[in-house]
């Protein structure tokens, strides 16, 4: 088994529970019109399967079905990340344009 | 152990920014440097996995890189914003495959490797398969199953928004028995291959399963659920990138895909809710096949028609209008249009406002999106629950391409496949008008009685057309 950082499962299972009540945390007073977006950058965020990609392509040596399954990891959760970033950025590039608040004081 | 250090310093520090990014994209004011601060944290943790002890094959690494950076900045960068849920669709799937391949690897990765050097015949390296214990072989299984499901669900689910495969359900005999099977086949195989270590049969049989198991999961859900699918997707991609992270031992990995898992799934649960939909019911079940006879009977009514002229009369001398924007105006590239109509309207006085379903457009959000980039005052843009009660004062609900989401039988028939579903009270104003590519049902087949009301008057024609000729007619005025 690859390498161990001293990290029991039992921790690990702990901190996969703290961080199931953080993502619901954090996004639980989501306004409906940023929904698209935040699913985009969430999108993004799971990207980090590319690192999984990279380990296993780094450690692979020269074993060849292991440098092949982390080569194509590792393009496509390129692929998840940069695009991922990229098209949320300009979804949230367009919410920059709107007008000051004051048209709705007035209101 | 230095090096480590670093690379776990690295992890600790992206894991933060990933929460702090993602509590950014929660808010308007902070949402965009919320993606830059998570972005940040990406590429914090890219950098820390590479100075990881025992790393190599660092060329190899930063060509795949460079080979998925340019389609993926490309792909992103060029999209149309209507094109949006599939572009999102199509990235989760790359995440998805990469999961599965990934935990592939982690699967045939030898545990012991040792070295025998013969004497004058070189030196010989056997890859010496240590069986796991259950334990360790059971997340990268889940890593494999839940990678594959999200890979082939959502390219099904960008195909068929892309219109590359049909957004009708795909009904085929047995499905559910056969879909059954399948989750039973990748149960079986996966035990055999917990088993049978030194077999890789078994675990491709486990992926292959997954594989078509994604497939047949979503061909036969609706189009008008997709946003949904593509929401739950998002999750297991999000629980696939946890799982790996667990057979791998990599906290960076367990913390954002965890954050994703979870936070994916409260997104897919508050769509439901605004569709009024079980998700147990998208999955299982969908739209299409209750359409047409559940129906209320009013297709032996007519609907009217309407000439664009009249329609900028009866705009241009009301006192407000609300303007009901669906997908079909996303569709006909119709939101600079509206938007200019609108300004024109205020221009005579006219008190416009846009009516917001939370599901317009083909996911939570996507209609504001289109809109701000059509530069329509954010203001303006009102949730169902603030604008409905202000259609009774209103003289012109001007519906461009929405249908199922004003459709009253939501509101009066129960035997309606929408019966229950929150929607805008469009027949609650004055005058209804409607434009509309054609006579058909909705993107989800249900008839709609509110094209037939005696205070409807139908636009027939594209969006953009009709748009069009709108503007004209009211700059007459």
């Amino acid at each position: 088994m690859g390498i161990h950082y001293g990290m029991g499962v039992l921790a690990m299972i702990y901190i996969f529970i703290l961080a199931i009540f953080t993502g619901v945390e954090v996004i639980s007073r989501v306004p409906t019109v940023l929904h698209t977006p935040l699913m985009s950058g969430a999108n993004a965020i799971h990207g980090i399967v590319l690192i999984g990609g990279v380990i296993v392509l780094g450690q692979a040596g020269g074993n060849a079905t292991l440098c092949a399954l982390g080569f194509i990891a590792v393009i496509l959760g390129t692929l998840n990340v940069v695009g991922g970033f990229v098209v949320t950025d300009r979804m949230l590039e367009m919410f920059k344009a709107k007008p000051r608040n004051s048209e709705k004081n007035e209101q | 152990m230095s090096s480590d250090f670093v690379a776990q310093a690295a992890y600790l520090i992206a894991s933060f920014l990933f929460i702090l990014g993602l509590k950014r994209l929660s808010t308007p004011r902070t949402a965009r440097s919320g993606n830059i601060v998570a972005a940040i944290g990406m590429a914090l943790a890219l950098g820390g996995t590479f100075v990881l002890p025992g790393m190599g094959n660092f060329g190899l690494i930063l060509v795949a890189i460079a080979i998925g950076t340019a389609p993926g900045w490309l792909l992103a960068k060029r999209v149309k914003m209507t094109a949006m849920p599939q572009m999102v669709s199509l990235f989760n799937g790359m995440g998805g495959a990469c999961a599965m391949f990934i935990s592939l690897g982690e699967w045939f990765r030898p545990i012991a490797q040792f070295s025998l050097t013969v004497p004058g015949l070189g030196t010989w390296t056997p890859q010496v398969f240590a069986p796991r214990s259950v334990g360790d072989c059971i997340p990268t299984l889940l890593g494999v199953v839940f990678g594959a499901v999200s890979f082939t669900g959502s390219l099904v689910a960008f195909g068929k928004l892309q219109g590359l495969i049909t957004e009708k359900p795909v009904r085929y005999p047995q499905q559910k028995l056969i879909n059954a099977l399948l989750v039973a086949l990748i149960v079986a195989a996966g035990w055999i291959a917990v088993y049978h270590q030194n077999f890789s049969i078994w675990i491709i049989i486990v992926a292959l399963s997954a594989l078509a198991l994604g497939v047949l999961q979503v061909l036969p859900i609706g189009g008008a659920d997709m946003p949904v699918v593509i929401s739950v997707l998002n999750s297991c991609t999000g629980l696939a990138a946890a799982v790996t992270g667990f057979s791998m031992q990599n906290m960076a990995m367990i913390i954002a895909g965890t954050l994703v898992g979870a936070a994916g799934s409260l997104l897919t649960l508050l769509m439901c809710k605004a569709m009024n939909r079980s998700l147990l019911k998208v999955v299982f079940g969908s739209f299409g096949s209750v359409a047409g006879p559940g129906g209320i009977a009013t297709t032996d009514q007519s609907m009217r028609e309407i000439a664009a002229s009249e329609c900028a009369i009866m705009m241009g001398y009301a006192r407000k209008v609300i303007i009901i924007p669906g997908y079909g105006l996303a569709v006909g590239q119709g939101q600079h249009l509206v938007h200019e109509l609108e300004e024109l309207l205020e221009k005579r006085g006219v008190e416009v406002k846009y009516a917001i379903h939370p599901v317009a457009g083909r996911m939570p959000g996507h209609m504001n999106v289109l809109l701000a980039e059509a530069d329509v005052p954010y203001p303006k843009l009102l949730d169902m629950e603030e604008i409905n009660p202000e259609f009774d004062q209103a003289d012109v609900a001007l519906i461009v391409g929405a249908n199922d989401v004003v459709n009253p039988a939501a509101r009066t028939d129960p035997g309606s496949p929408i019966y229950g579903m929150p929607i805008l009270n469009a027949d609650k104003a004055k005058n209804v008008i409607v434009i509309k590519r054609g006579r058909g049902a909705g993107f989800a087949g249900i008839e709609n009685g509110l094209f037939y009301d005696p205070k409807t008057r139908m636009l027939f024609g594209d969006a953009k057309k009709a748009l069009q000729e709108l503007v004209s007619e009211v700059k007459a005025l």
